[in-house]
């Protein structure tokens, strides 16, 4: 076997109270595709962050060596000087600037702090016919769509003589077409000898085109398997192979037992979204969340699985007052009756609340109190003597009180800045407000993200109260030991669709996965 | 009016603290760190003042010329609280005052209007100037410093239309009663005057009656309350502060209109900021404006509202300063948008908007107002007078920046 062109051994990367990477190992081979896969949070894009210079030399253990030479590098200029170039799932491009201008972004073809435009457009040239870019070099990189953008950003790499490409979720946010051209323009560097480490979720693309693949769960090396023995040859791989590494975890979360609702109208379809499609809020062309229908039931918790990039918390938020896209069809029925979603207010009137998964940016106003935070969905109902628009502060506050002590808020009092409490209680906060304002229908969106395990089984059982109150839950997670602990059935989404309905009994991370990594191809 | 809001800052008034007093009463000044500290800033350029003009600065006549001196300047920075506190700014206000003030010269001078007609015409010019400027921002999404920006040029252009370039005067008396009159005296004479004390005496009765009747709900709703040493400190203190200020005031012609107004404005506009939905919105769109979105604000029209509420509060600050001059003039309300921005933030509004109240413009203005009218009493010519405002409006933000940074460690 050749020298390989990467070895990383034994990187471990700690954050303050989590540790990302315990001892991960990665050798990628001269001229191969290597993927890299696993579950969000498993640790891949630390990974490839430690690789490239973003966590500096230092700030991890573990000895990296390219081309055979252990390597130190304190910041992405290093690593790129070695031929090392990643490309992010958020393109880096400054939309205003001409493609030509990006490519050489940090990089200006300028002999004497001069630039040379000729110099610089010829080879800008060049280097978009080696990806197969038709467009001037002179177009600015905002008139071209979001395929041709990845492309500018190869283009990019390879200016700078790229030997080892990250791809960073490349195909996450293309069309089947634009996806098929980028693989097509990977597999054609790799003839041409550059090295390739492609992170991607979706299974079909990589036994495409990946010569090896390794497999990162909670931040350690599981496997490294081979898909193909040589480039040419059938990928001997399956993609349930890769999903049992990817998902085989002991279930380390604990769930409160759940309770059954027992009211007249259980079972009763409380919510009930039918051929709900969404189009991008700037790429029109793009379909977002594609003909979902799916229904909740009164005292039922339902959860939504997927991989990032699958459509959920759009779906989700276009829902809940269209607040993300541009709505294209599909009705919704709160309790049988067909409501109007148009806008927040209309949403929060027909008895839905979004619980987001970005606190800090969509759920609280991070330098207002617990107090205010609770009651801001609920103002108009907390009259003053009766009259509308005033607010009783002292019923305001006695609610906030309420709220602290039952959801286990852990604050000095109610008057404590949001902005200072921990992701649990802020997350509690977040609950407490949208419970106040009673809806039917409650759509919790990563409600767990970022909160540690504790509070995470109180997050769970507060869950599990609003169901057995009779509340349809609509539970959105990444964290599939936990869909599959709390929910009735689940939902699965993959590139905006919905691609399976399983009940509680069927329900594997397998079952799951599988579903999940359902793409068209 | 100084003193008025003197909280009880000296816990050693509470004989009967309890563990807690102490704690509570720092969290109070913790969370309102930039009012406090304004208000004992306030206090200390008084005292300074007072000393250095050797007792003119709280002289009655003095005391009644720094409220209709600042009046206009005052009612600006309530307004522009508002709209700061939203996450705006309005450059506008200098220009509407001057185009309001004209607009009334005209209808009053040249067409003979009544005062009170013209009055309420110029308000509803107010309105009509604020509801153009909020279309833009609110409805069509232009960032309010560019609309603001045309709407002072575009303002100051229309007042030298409107006056061909000429001051418009004389106005009738009612309408200079809106700024120079006092309340009319009543009742036999007993050298002080009387409609005064009688405000005065109400005034203490009903913020007495509230402070009990706010307790009272509190125990109704089983929260925490203030120690009962603290709380009848606050009470003794809000009466004194009232009390003395209601005998300055009396001592000389009584209680000026423009002080109505404002007080008017302060307890109507501090109530709704305080207690009604659209307040607390505002505080909301303030803080995050994409939180408040997802929980049901109606942005826009938030938005649009407080932007009809500054034309409002600018058309009447334009007829209180044209009544003051007794003219309409085409140079009226230069720079006033700058002080009251100046005075929103001395009072404790953030740039990134979602914090300050209505009370702090007010304080934030007065020590502005205070500082003019001192620096003027003992000679200090205006160059000296902006360089000394510019470092105080430097200071009282850059400690502000500095608490907040130390307590957020």
């Amino acid at each position: 076997m050749t020298r390989p062109v990467l070895e990383m051994r034994g990187i471990t990367k700690t954050f303050p109270g989590v540790k990302a990477l315990s001892d991960v190992h990665l050798t990628v081979r001269p001229g191969e595709i290597h993927a890299i896969c696993g579950e969000n949070g498993a640790g891949k894009s630390t990974l490839m962050k430690v690789l490239s210079g973003v966590h500096e030399h230092g700030s991890y253990e573990g000895e990296i060596r390219f081309e055979g030479e252990s390597v130190a590098f304190k910041d992405i200029r290093a690593s790129e000087k070695h031929g090392i170039v990643i490309i992010h799932q958020e393109l880096a491009l400054v939309p205003y600037l001409s493609i030509a201008e990006n490519i050489f972004l940090g990089n200006e073809q300028a002999p004497r702090g001069l630039i040379d435009w000729n110099d610089t457009l010829r080879r800008a040239s060049a280097l978009l016919k080696r990806v197969g870019l038709r467009d001037k070099p002179s177009t600015p990189v905002a008139d071209i769509g979001v395929g041709k953008q990845q492309l500018v950003e190869i283009a990019k790499a390879l200016s700078k003589e790229v030997k080892l490409l990250i791809l960073d979720e490349p195909t996450a946010a293309l069309n089947d077409e634009d996806s098929a051209k980028l693989l097509e323009l990977i597999l054609e560097l790799r003839a041409q000898g550059i090295a390739s480490i492609i992170i991607s979720h979706k299974l079909n693309e990589i036994r495409r085109i990946a010569d090896s693949v390794t497999i990162l769960r909670d931040g350690q090396t599981i496997e490294t398997l081979t898909v193909r023995e040589t480039p040419d040859s059938e990928p001997q791989l399956s993609e349930d192979r890769i999903i049992r590494g990817m998902v085989g975890r002991d279930l380390d979360h604990r769930f409160p037992d759940r309770t059954v609702y027992e009211g007249e109208d259980a079972g009763a379809l409380a919510l009930s979204v039918k051929g709900w499609t969404v189009r991008h809020p700037v790429d029109h062309q793009r379909t977002v969340v594609d003909d979902v229908s799916l229904t909740v039931r009164r005292g039922e918790i339902v959860g939504i699985a997927g991989l990032m990039g699958a459509g959920r918390t759009e779906l989700a938020m276009s829902v809940f007052g269209r607040s993300y896209g541009q709505y294209v069809a599909g009705t919704v029925a709160v309790d049988g009756r067909e409501v109007s979603t148009k806008t927040v207010p209309a949403a929060v009137d027909a008895g839905i609340a979004y619980v987001t998964e970005d606190r800090k940016q969509y759920g609280l106003n991070l330098i207002d109190n617990i107090n205010r935070n609770i009651s801001l969905a609920s103002l108009p109902g907390m009259r003053r003597r009766g009259i509308a628009g005033l607010v009783d502060e002292h019923h305001e506050r006695s609610v906030a009180e309420r709220y602290r002590a039952s959801m286990n808020i852990k604050a000095p009092t109610v008057f404590e800045q949001v902005g200072r409490l921990s992701g649990g209680n802020q997350q509690k906060v977040v609950l407490s407000k949208w419970i106040h304002a009673d809806p039917e229908v409650l759509i919790l969106d990563e409600p767990t993200r970022g909160i540690d395990v504790g509070a995470k089984y109180e997050i769970y059982t507060v869950i599990d109260r609003l169901a057995a109150q009779g509340k349809a839950v609509l539970f959105i997670s990444s964290e599939l030991p936990e869909l599959l602990g709390m929910c009735d059935r689940i939902y699965t989404m993959a590139a905006g669709r919905l691609t399976g309905e399983v009940t509680r009994a069927e329900a594997t991370q397998e079952v799951l996965m599988r579903h999940m990594t359902a793409h068209r191809s | 009016m100084t003193t008025t809001t003197t909280p009880p800052k000296d816990a050693s008034e509470a004989p009967s603290a309890q563990r807690s007093t102490g704690a509570l009463l720092i969290d109070m000044m913790r969370a309102n760190m930039r009012q406090y500290g304004m208000l004992v800033a306030l206090a200390f350029i008084v005292i300074l003042f007072q000393i250095w003009t050797d007792g003119t600065l709280l002289l009655p006549s003095n005391v009644s010329n720094l409220i209709q001196q600042n009046g206009y300047i005052l009612i600006l920075a309530i307004g522009m609280m508002i709209v700061i506190i939203a996450g705006h700014i309005d450059l506008s206000v200098g220009s509407l005052v001057a185009f309001v003030g004209a607009m009334s010269a005209v209808m009053m001078v040249k067409h003979d209007m009544p005062w009170v007609l013209a009055l309420v015409l110029s308000l509803l010019i107010g309105a009509v100037a604020g509801a153009w400027q909020g279309f833009f921002i609110a409805y069509v999404g232009i960032p309010s410093f560019i609309v603001t920006l045309a709407g002072m040029l575009l303002f100051r252009g229309l007042t030298q239309i409107v006056l061909e370039g000429q001051s418009l005067s004389p106005f009738p008396d009612g309408f200079q009663n809106i700024a120079k009159g006092f309340i009319p005296e009543m009742g036999p004479y007993t050298q002080y005057h009387n409609p005064t004390l009688v405000i005065g005496a109400a005034t203490v009765a009903f913020l007495l009656f509230r402070e009990w009747r706010h307790r009272k709900q509190q125990l109704a709703y089983d929260l925490d309350v203030t120690p009962t040493g603290l709380w009848v400190a606050k009470c003794v203190a809000m009466t004194a502060a009232v009390v003395a200020f209601t005998l300055t005031l009396a001592s000389f012609h009584g209680v000026p209109v423009v002080l109505l107004i404002m007080c008017g404005l302060l307890i109507t506009l501090g109530y709704v900021m305080r207690n009604a939905v659209i307040g607390r919105h505002v505080y909301a769109l303030g803080g995050n404006k994409a939180a408040a979105k997802l929980s049901g604000v109606k942005d826009k029209r938030v938005t649009f509202l407080i932007f009809v509420n500054m034309g409002v509060l600018a058309a009447l600050a334009g007829c209180v300063y044209a009544a003051r001059l007794n003219a309409g003039t085409p140079q009226a309300g230069l720079n006033f948008e700058l002080e009251a921005i100046a005075a929103s933030f001395i009072g404790g509004a953030s740039m990134s908007g979602g914090v300050g109240t209505v009370m702090g413009a007010v304080i934030g203005g007065l020590v502005l107002g205070v500082l003019n009218n001192g620096m003027s009493l003992v000679n200090i010519g205006t160059d000296y007078q902006q360089v000394i405002k510019g470092l105080v409006l430097l200071a009282a933000v850059g400690f502000d920046v500095w608490n907040k940074r130390k307590v957020g460690r």
